[in-house]
């Protein structure tokens, strides 16, 4: 298959973009990327599949219709990103209203780990510390 | 044997109510469990005697070549013996033993029992797997009746030491054994014999079984579990120390001993590791002040002395290992049985507080001089025999074997002194200490020592007796041996051995007394040492790589995780370079206009400041999606993701409007170059990726035959549309599940907690609609500041012919672009819109039912058509077409399949409807409550 040189860029920008936005620290921000990359996905199994007309019989001769299969499973992904989207908003929230903003914090477990890895202690301690055990 | 062992399984599941129901007396009845192990191996005596053996095989894994095959052996009958024996006497014991009150009694009782059963079903396995899984299951009981007193730290620790050490060993044994099952070709240890591998591969794999096996005898450098281990309850500590436990490893060695002995490590491993252990455990015992502690070492020492006979790899030194064996199970447990008897009736069992016990527990005194004369291998007790035995098998040898010899001797001059010990430190009156008063002790409290001790008795005086049943195992050797089992021989070099002994240990008794030079005299390697350096080293280890590594950091994560993409990707593709040519610029060249537009827009959406902007931006990006789907002939994508990214943005702003209208402000310009070239590098690759995917594609699309079979089989034009609920059903069907699971959360995280979820759908109160015309039946719950009347009248205009519309593309995706998806969202943006002009209280009008009832009956049709489809004797989500010609309407052209799509559809509407309950109305509440609170303290401020 000859591939779109341009849904190609597309694809990167898509990715690009969205990468860039994931990385943050804002939880707003974050949900923005993952949207963006999931037009990116989208668009990536697009490409994969053949251009055409609609896959619709009687509308498109069979030889030149697009590919059916990768939009099948382009239309359930996109339905999926809504409920993702909306999780992670609602995730949001639930962050605002605990905390008073949406940014993702350091894990405070891990953070503790790293103390105890920099005083150069070992596991024996913990009874003291807190009796986890 | 399988009886025997389900019914030790069924006791250890019951026994819990059993002690609730009969509180002690339960023991007694459990010991029945052990005790027809005991009865069963009794009455088999005649089938050793003639030296055959008992065999059952059940299937189970065929395919792994797995089966329970039990087979018991000379060796394992005298191992069932001791395991049922001592095992329903310890049980006996218990009764007695324990209070009333003790808590976690019914756990313990059931434990014990289901341990018992293991040890059963380990000595009389055949095959290494099951034996294996028996082993371990040792373990795991153990663990837990070492760690009984779970409130005691010493407790806690000592379970924990004896389960790291054990099962280290025991994983090492298994890779022993899948080395010699695997060559072999088959598990069964019976069949393993007759085709042993060579050389190498041989050594290493007996080095690794002899490590489970040393590791579980604890042997050195694994001696040190054992001692801690006596923090258990002490007639678990006499199960573990004469029966259980400690005695697989011995077994073990016994059984692998008549084939594996032969091979190049066997005998210095086990004889060297052997020899330490007896001498370091008697020397250690010989320091001890507790008098289980001190018995504790002496089963070291004497487990040294049991692997280095049974392991000695000739025919008269495992007759004599077996005959140690019993007796040493028979004078251990009765020794522990009666510290145990010592510790209740004097309240201590330090020997420096126990004073006069001769005189006032006369019974006791006679009942443990027994058992402690046979530990020291006096006449005529089961103890001599053995250690005659030993001694004389090592007499008739090479230098190793006298090497050995010497190491028995003085290793059995310990026990002689530490037997003295015990029984001086527990009965003999101390000028210095003031006689201890004791309680009555019971018969029945005393009666399991008294049987194991009379035992041990009778042993020594028919020792021709066993000598014919034991002589079925040792006899497995090679080599023709002549030594029997008797009391007495006529006067030889053993017996002058054994006097020597006797003497010998007395006098270094008496040295021990007077003198203190030999306390500081301890071994310069210490296992326990050791294994404190190792637990500590794997903490650090574990805290510095957990801490290098786990940054808690969720940027870095993502950082790591897509540089690892960058570099495998990219590697992967400057592997491939150069690439395949043959590419178009564009399919068509309208596809320009919307890239051009996504791109400008992606650019901006990641610099923008405003929340609500950089939401916009997203949002262009996405439409511009809809048009390259539609440009590149996907209608229904275009479709649906036009309606999802609309619904997307309404969901982003009825979030947005309760968070900060910027995005907090980022000082680090460095962090940001720094995700941004990360964010380019991973753009980078992927499109390296997605052309070289796209342009090396060679095979036909699965998807070619796909046209003609929609219409003849699946009935529908529309080929997406069949795929998506006919051809892969299933899929949807997932997606659908998540969606599902998706809303849920939603729910969850904004309700959260506050036990209003359930109530979610109920209707609140609406406040009666004010009289005359109104164009929506609760937009005057909203402030008058917040109506739009021409909202309220376009809602009120469009709003059914938009549900309409939405039940025509659902019906009429089948054959043209739409379908359930599409339909549905259609729908829940008609709900949107009813919420935006009415509020919350208007979206309870709209929609008067429970969005999960919604979810909940899509699935239920979904999946109803999928089981309908298999009661019609076709495969799960089967469709049927339907053909009738109907009067008035005509040809009727129905497929099974659009019921399902139906389900899709009001899965979709329940979860954009949950959606809209969730972050709008109810977070409209919240806000609501907020203001208030806010108005009541203003006005309390202005009132004071």
């Amino acid at each position: 298959m000859s591939p779109n040189l341009l849904l190609v860029v597309v694809v990167g920008v898509l990715f690009a973009a969205g990468v860039t936005l994931l990385l943050e620290r804002n939880l707003t921000r974050v949900i923005l990327g993952i949207t963006m990359l999931g037009n990116g996905v989208n668009l990536l199994i697009l490409l994969g599949g053949a251009y055409g007309g609609p896959p619709i019989v009687g509308v498109t001769p069979e030889p030149r219709m697009s590919d059916p299969l990768t939009q099948a499973m382009i239309l359930t992904a996109i339905v999926i990103t809504l409920g993702m989207t909306a999780f992670l908003l609602a995730m949001a929230y639930r962050s605002w209203l605990l905390t008073g903003h949406d940014n993702v914090q350091d894990d405070v477990e891990d953070r503790r780990i790293m103390r105890r890895a920099e005083r150069d202690e070992g596991l024996e301690n913990e009874d003291e510390d807190g009796g986890q055990r | 044997m399988l009886i025997l062992l389900t019914a030790h399984l069924a006791a250890a599941v019951a026994a819990p109510s059993l002690v609730r129901l009969l509180r002690l007396r339960a023991f007694y009845v459990l010991a029945a469990v052990p005790g027809a192990a005991l009865v069963w191996a009794l009455s088999h005596t005649t089938t050793m005697r003639d030296g055959h053996a008992v065999a059952e095989t059940y299937p189970w894994a065929g395919q792994l070549g797995l089966d329970v095959a039990l087979r018991m052996t000379s060796l394992s009958w005298l191992m069932v013996l001791l395991v049922g024996g001592v095992g329903a006497l310890a049980l006996i014991y218990c009764a007695r033993y324990f209070d009333a009150a003790e808590p976690g009694l019914a756990r313990f009782a059931g434990v014990f029992v289901g341990f018992a059963g293991a040890m059963l079903g380990l000595v009389v396995s055949d095959n290494l797997i099951v034996l294996y899984v028996f082993w371990e299951l040792t373990t795991v009981f153990s663990y837990l009746l070492i760690g009984h007193d779970a409130a005691a730290r010493a407790s806690r620790r000592a379970a924990l030491q004896a389960l790291i050490v054990t099962t280290l060993g025991g994983l090492a044994m298994l890779v022993g054994i899948i080395m010699l099952g695997e060559h072999a070709g088959s598990y069964r240890w019976s069949q393993v014999v007759s085709d042993l591998p060579g050389g190498g591969y041989l050594a290493v794999a007996v080095v690794l079984l002899l490590l489970g096996a040393l590791s579980k005898s604890a042997i050195f450098p694994f001696s040190f579990w054992l001692p801690a281990a006596m923090a258990a309850p002490t007639p678990v500590s006499a199960y573990l120390h004469a029966a259980a436990m400690v005695k697989a490893g011995v077994f073990l060695v016994g059984l692998l001993g008549p084939a594996l002995a032969g091979a190049g490590p066997w005998r210095p491993v086990v004889l060297t590791a052997g020899a330490v252990t007896m001498l370091f455990g008697g020397w250690t015992a010989l320091r001890q002040h507790d008098l289980k502690l001190l018995l504790a070492y002496g089963t070291v020492s004497q487990l040294g002395l049991l692997v280095v006979a049974l392991g000695a790899g000739f025919r008269d030194a495992a007759l004599a290992g077996a005959m140690m064996l019993l007796a040493h199970a028979m004078f251990k447990a009765a020794l522990f049985f009666v510290v145990g008897i010592i510790d209740h009736a004097a309240g201590t069992r330090d020997l420096r507080e126990l004073s006069g016990l001769r005189r006032s527990a006369p019974a006791v005194w006679v009942v443990a001089l027994l058992a402690a004369l046979s530990m020291a291998g006096v006449p005529p007790l089961a103890g001599f025999v053995g250690k005659e035995a030993i001694v004389d098998a090592f007499l008739s040898g090479g230098w190793w074997e006298w090497t050995v010899l010497a190491a028995v001797v003085a290793g059995s001059m310990l026990t002689v002194a530490y037997t003295v010990r015990f029984l001086w430190g527990a009965f003999f009156d101390k000028p210095a200490v003031e006689p201890r008063t004791v309680h009555r002790v019971s018969w029945s409290f005393l009666g399991p020592a008294a049987l194991l001790a009379a035992a041990g008795l009778a042993a020594g005086l028919f020792a021709p007796v066993l000598d014919r049943l034991l002589a079925g195992y040792a006899d497995t050797y090679p080599d023709a041996g002549h030594y029997h089992l008797a009391l007495w021989h006529g006067v030889t070099p053993a017996l002058a051995l054994s006097a020597l002994i006797l003497a010998s240990g007395a006098a270094l008794f008496a040295m021990t007394m007077r003198t203190r030079w030999w306390r500081r005299v301890r071994l310069p390697v210490d296992g326990a040492a050791g294994y404190e350096r190792a637990t500590d080293g794997l903490g650090r280890l574990a805290i510095e790589v957990t801490g290098a590594t786990q940054r808690g950091s969720l940027p870095i994560y993502l950082g790591t995780i897509l540089l690892v993409l960058v570099l495998l990707g990219g590697g992967a593709l400057l592997a491939a370079w150069p690439l395949p040519g043959g590419f178009r610029l564009w399919d068509n060249a309208l596809q320009l206009v919307p890239a051009a537009v996504l791109v400008v827009a992606a650019g901006f959406a990641t610099r923008a400041r405003r929340r609500l902007a950089a939401v916009v931006l997203v949002g262009v990006t996405g439409y511009a999606t809809a048009i390259l789907f539609i440009l590149h002939g996907a209608p229904d994508l275009a479709l649906t993701q036009l309606l999802v990214e609309t619904c997307t943005m309404v969901m982003f702003v009825l979030v947005l409007r309760r968070l900060p209208g910027h995005f907090s402000v980022r000082p680090l310009v460095a962090a940001r170059r720094l995700r941004v070239a990360i964010g380019v590098a991973v753009g980078t690759v992927i499109s390296g990726l997605a052309y070289a995917a796209t342009a090396g594609r060679q095979a036909v699309a699965i998807s070619t035959g796909f046209p003609e079979p929609a219409v003849s089989y699946g009935g529908g034009r529309n080929v997406v549309n069949v795929t998506l609920v006919d051809i892969r059903a299933w899929d949807t069907m997932g997606e659908i599940s998540v969606l599902l699971v998706a809303a849920i959360g939603v729910a969850g995280l904004v309700f959260g907690g506050s036990g209003r979820l359930l109530h979610s759908g109920r209707r609140p109160p609406l406040p009666t609609p004010p009289r005359g015309q109104v164009w929506l039946m609760a937009g005057h719950t909203l402030d008058a500041g917040l109506r739009s009347p021409i909202l309220e009248v376009v809602t009120r205009l469009v709003f059914h012919t938009i549900v309409l519309f939405s039940i025509y593309l659902l019906f009429a995706g089948h054959n043209a672009p739409g379908g359930g998806f599409a339909g549905g969202l259609v729908v829940g943006l008609a709900l949107v819109l009813r919420y935006l002009a009415g509020g919350r209280h208007e979206l309870a009008v709209a929609a008067p039912v429970d969005a999960g009832a919604v979810m909940g009956a899509g699935l239920f049709i979904a999946l109803g058509t999928g089981l309908a489809g298999l009661i019609g004797g076709g495969q799960v989500l089967q469709s049927t077409l339907l053909d009738w010609h109907l009067p008035l309407l005509g040809h009727v052209h129905f497929v099974t399949s659009m019921i399902f799509d139906v389900g899709v559809y009001l899965v979709v509407i329940g979860v954009v409807l949950n959606i809209l309950r969730s972050l709008g109305a109810e977070v409209d509440r919240h806000e609501q409550i907020q203001r208030a609170g806010e108005t009541a303290r203003r006005e309390k401020v202005g009132a004071a």
